[in-house]
């Protein structure tokens, strides 16, 4: 192997070990397992919308929907539980339908309607921000809210949504790990598995790669591609379910970065141990170095604004990693 | 007949690293002629149009138009030195979402000496005298992108026309015509004749070159392998200098099948054309030749799923066969390796293993979980069967030559037992000992299945096949077994003549 073969393979896990350790120099408290766990969680729903992006990226696709498919599941879980006064249970089943269904359509309207991922998934994405504002015209949700006809709801957060995301497991030290961070590190393996060891996932880097072949083999290349909008829609609505658990109310501002995070995560992914493609393990990777960057940053007393910009900065080096300097860039 | 040649190459070459694919070519154009170029993939027929359109850069030898030195550095020269190209893909000379008159008045837009500003009446005006130069009937504020293909390649060729050119170069223009397209097409080309145009046409329709051919010259490996101006012309010599015949390195011993495998009775593959009805054997190798465009791939396709027939019926071991999808097809024990692996076959971002597994994942897993193991080590069995040159299983494609990218594609097909094996122009772009394997190995494992290849080189049917079909205009007309073989009979059912309109 060549320098540049192991600047392509290691660098960004070089720069991710780098950025811990001058961090744990220059900012006080940075490494301890608080910390370490407030990384963690803060790349929580991010992380796992990287992980369902990754999907249709794997298949050729992009999704552009999944920050909104996320609030809408958010505004969802709150009008189901405060306004129609339903249990948990029933606010969980609601939003991965929402998911679910959201990404049928994506795939449908990419496979079948021939309209392009981008285009698709940005419309789709428009649609769905105007969409979950329309039942409560525009107010956010809370218990005790009024509503358009002038009733008030009476509903509220059921506990056992808000543990999902409040309570903490003990591990070692007492109310240690958050529920979020769990169904982050248990989807993580689920994809990973299913992307690596799977014939479903192999079949879909297939489609990715070369769609004819694919198709000349024998796979059902249009089914492939619309069972990963509708993992991507399912998982983006598992981030809107934590995101409203995290919050205690449908909350209309909030979830504007969760797209450009995501979608970060899952591009800088691409750079991690040279893969150039998409894969499960560098998006996981790709997410924590955003949560790492920013963890730092705030702890270091950087103003909130940069952080967008050096968001922007990572993503743009981590491409370039990826398409120029190992000359593998199809997409 | 030499003295007035408008147009002359002489001892053209042109070598790619040590590859050489032009290797001293000589040809004339008349003008108020056509002159037909024929050449199977690869003759370096394309390589040919690119230097006299000034696309690349010829290796050695002289061009001369109209006695002047032409050595055009960039295609708007040529143009402007009045050599004009219509390149076979029909989309890259016009301009889909621009209207009619644009696209026929578009190479006056830019360059030295256009105005600056767009003005819509002089360019309807400009058209306009190009339109009623060629006689074209179409609606000049129509967008081409709501134009028939034809009518696109029409404003293609009148755009290429406003030129006012000396040589026209067609380069397989009917390719994506129906029959009756085309003729709107020749009227034009004998319209263009008449107007002392100088046409070099590129085909390898025998009814296009039946109609319009002045002259033929056949290229073959990178030379011209013959020329035939008397008349009338000879259509035979023709294909048989283009298909040549090199000497044999082994004779095969045809074999016969009792038993049969696939029936096929009755399939139509196109609009119109005859009903196509063949029995392949067990054990037995059967090889369908025909010149590019008959219809090979549409009826291998047919075969394997991904295309619907218009009329038929196929039976596999007696029973219906009706395969509606690619996954169909392989269920029922049909393979297929495609033609043009590059597009069809490899998946660029696997490895040879992976490549080599993809149609057999389901089979190759439990629980739908890959057994990784088994994976590998039918690579490695795969690999050494076809004797494939690669450091291990876990070489990208990329890395291996043409021949071995090839043998990677027959080896992924051969990992499991097939019933019938189709193999679509498996020999394409492979060198002669990686295909002298391929060959070898398919005859040697050929019982059990049947095997139906689909070739354009007639040698290529002759070193691997018991038996010889040969399609011409979507049909099969001729069949011939692989001893003895009736060579004047099969060229002439190549070429499509006497027989096609007899029958």
């Amino acid at each position: 192997m060549t320098l540049r073969d192991y600047a392509i393979r290691y660098g960004f896990i070089v720069l991710l070990f780098g950025l811990v350790a001058y961090f744990a120099i220059s900012a006080d408290g940075f490494v301890s397992p608080q910390s370490a766990v407030f990384i963690f969680q803060s790349v929580a729903i991010t992380g796992v919308l990287a992980l369902g992006v990754t999907a249709t990226l794997v298949v050729g696709g992009f999704d552009l929907s999944i920050g909104s498919v996320a609030t809408s599941a958010m505004m969802a879980s709150a009008y189901v539980m405060v306004v129609l006064e339903q249990n948990a249970f029933v606010a969980v089943i609601v939003c991965l339908l929402i998911g679910a269904i959201v990404g049928l359509i994506n795939g449908w309207l990419i496979v079948y309607m021939r309209v392009p991922d981008l285009l698709a998934t940005l419309g789709m994405m428009f649609l769905l921000v105007g969409l979950q504002r329309i039942p409560t015209e525009g107010r956010s949700i809370a218990t005790g809210m009024t509503m358009p006809d002038g009733s008030v709801a009476n509903g509220k957060f059921s506990d056992a949504f808000l543990a999902l995301g409040r309570h903490r497991f003990d591990f070692f030290i007492p109310n240690l790990i958050p529920v979020s961070v769990v169904v982050l590190l248990v989807l993580a393996l689920l994809i990973w598995f299913f992307l690596e060891y799977t014939r479903f996932g192999r079949m879909m880097y297939a489609v990715g790669s070369n769609e004819r072949a694919a198709e000349l083999a024998g796979a059902p290349v249009k089914a492939y591609k619309i069972w990963a909008y509708i993992i991507s829609g399912v998982f983006a609505s598992i981030g809107g379910i934590l995101l409203a658990a995290r919050l205690g109310r449908g909350d209309i501002a909030s979830g504007n970065n969760l797209l450009l995070d995501a979608v970060a995560a899952a591009l800088i992914g691409y750079a991690v141990l040279g893969a150039a493609k998409p894969n499960a393990f560098g998006t996981a990777v790709g997410a924590l170095f955003v949560g790492i960057l920013l963890q730092g940053l705030t702890m270091m007393n950087a103003p909130y604004y940069t952080q967008d910009f050096v968001k922007g900065v990572v993503l743009v080096v981590a491409l370039v990693f990826t398409f120029a300097l190992s000359g593998r860039g199809r997409r | 007949m030499v003295g007035n040649a408008v147009f002359r190459v002489e001892g053209l070459r042109k070598s790619f690293g040590r590859n050489e694919v032009l290797g001293g070519i000589s040809l004339d154009l008349h003008s108020a002629e056509v002159t037909v170029l024929m050449g199977a993939n690869g003759a370096g027929k394309s390589t040919l149009v690119k230097i006299i359109s000034g696309v690349y850069e010829r290796g050695g030898g002289t061009m001369t138009l109209a006695g002047q030195d032409f050595a055009p550095n960039t295609p708007a020269e040529a143009i402007r030195a009045g050599v004009v190209t219509v390149h076979q893909n029909i989309n890259d000379g016009v301009v889909a979402d621009l209207d009619v008159a644009t696209n026929l008045t578009l190479d006056r837009l830019s360059g030295r000496g256009a105005p600056t500003i767009f003005n819509p009446a002089r360019v309807r005006r400009e058209a306009k005298a190009v339109a009623d130069r060629m006689g074209l009937a179409i609606d000049l504020k129509a967008r081409v992108s709501d134009l028939s293909l034809a009518d696109r390649q029409m404003v293609a060729i009148a755009r290429a026309l406003a030129h006012q050119p000396k040589v026209l170069i067609l380069d397989e223009p009917t390719s994506s015509l129906s029959s009756a397209e085309a003729d709107r097409l020749f009227a034009l080309v004998d319209r263009l004749r008449g107007q002392g145009v100088a046409i070099l046409y590129i085909s390898h329709r025998m009814s296009d070159i039946r109609r319009l051919a002045d002259r033929i010259v056949s290229m073959r490996d990178g030379i011209v392998s013959g020329a035939f101006d008397s008349k009338p012309l000879d259509y035979e010599g023709a294909v048989n200098a283009m298909l040549g015949r090199k000497i044999h390195l082994d004779r095969i011993v045809a074999r016969s099948s009792a038993k049969a495998v696939l029936t096929v009775d009755g399939l139509r593959i196109a609009q119109g054309a005859r009903p196509i009805s063949i029995t392949l054997g067990d054990g037995e190798v059967v090889a369908i030749t025909g010149l590019v465009g008959v219809g090979k791939t549409a009826l291998a396709e047919t075969l394997f799923g991904v295309r619907k027939p218009f009329a038929g019926t196929m039976t596999m071991d007696g029973r219906p066969y009706a395969p509606r999808s690619a996954g169909d097809a392989i269920a029922a024990g049909v393979f297929l390796v495609a033609k043009d692996r590059a597009t069809s076959g490899i998946v660029g971002g696997f490895n040879i293993e992976r490549n080599i597994s993809l149609p057999f994942l389901k089979r190759m897993s439990g629980l739908s979980v890959l057994k990784r193991r088994l994976e590998r080590a039918t690579a490695r069995r795969q690999i050494e069967e076809l004797g494939v040159v690669c450091r291990s299983e876990k070489d990208e494609m990329s890395a291996l030559s043409g021949g071995n990218q090839q043998k990677v594609m027959v080896a992924r097909w051969m990992a499991q037992d097939a019933r019938l094996f189709v193999l679509d122009e498996p020999f394409q772009g492979v060198d002669i000992s990686a295909r002298r394997d391929i060959a070898a190995k398919l005859r040697a494992s050929a019982n059990g299945r049947a095997t139906l290849l689909f070739v354009t080189e007639i040698d290529e049917a002759l070193e691997t096949a018991d038996r010889i079909l040969v399609m011409s205009e979507h049909t099969i007309v001729g069949e011939h077994r692989n001893a003895d073989i009736d060579m004047d009979r099969l060229l002439a059912e190549v070429a499509g003549g006497p027989l096609h309109s007899a029958a």
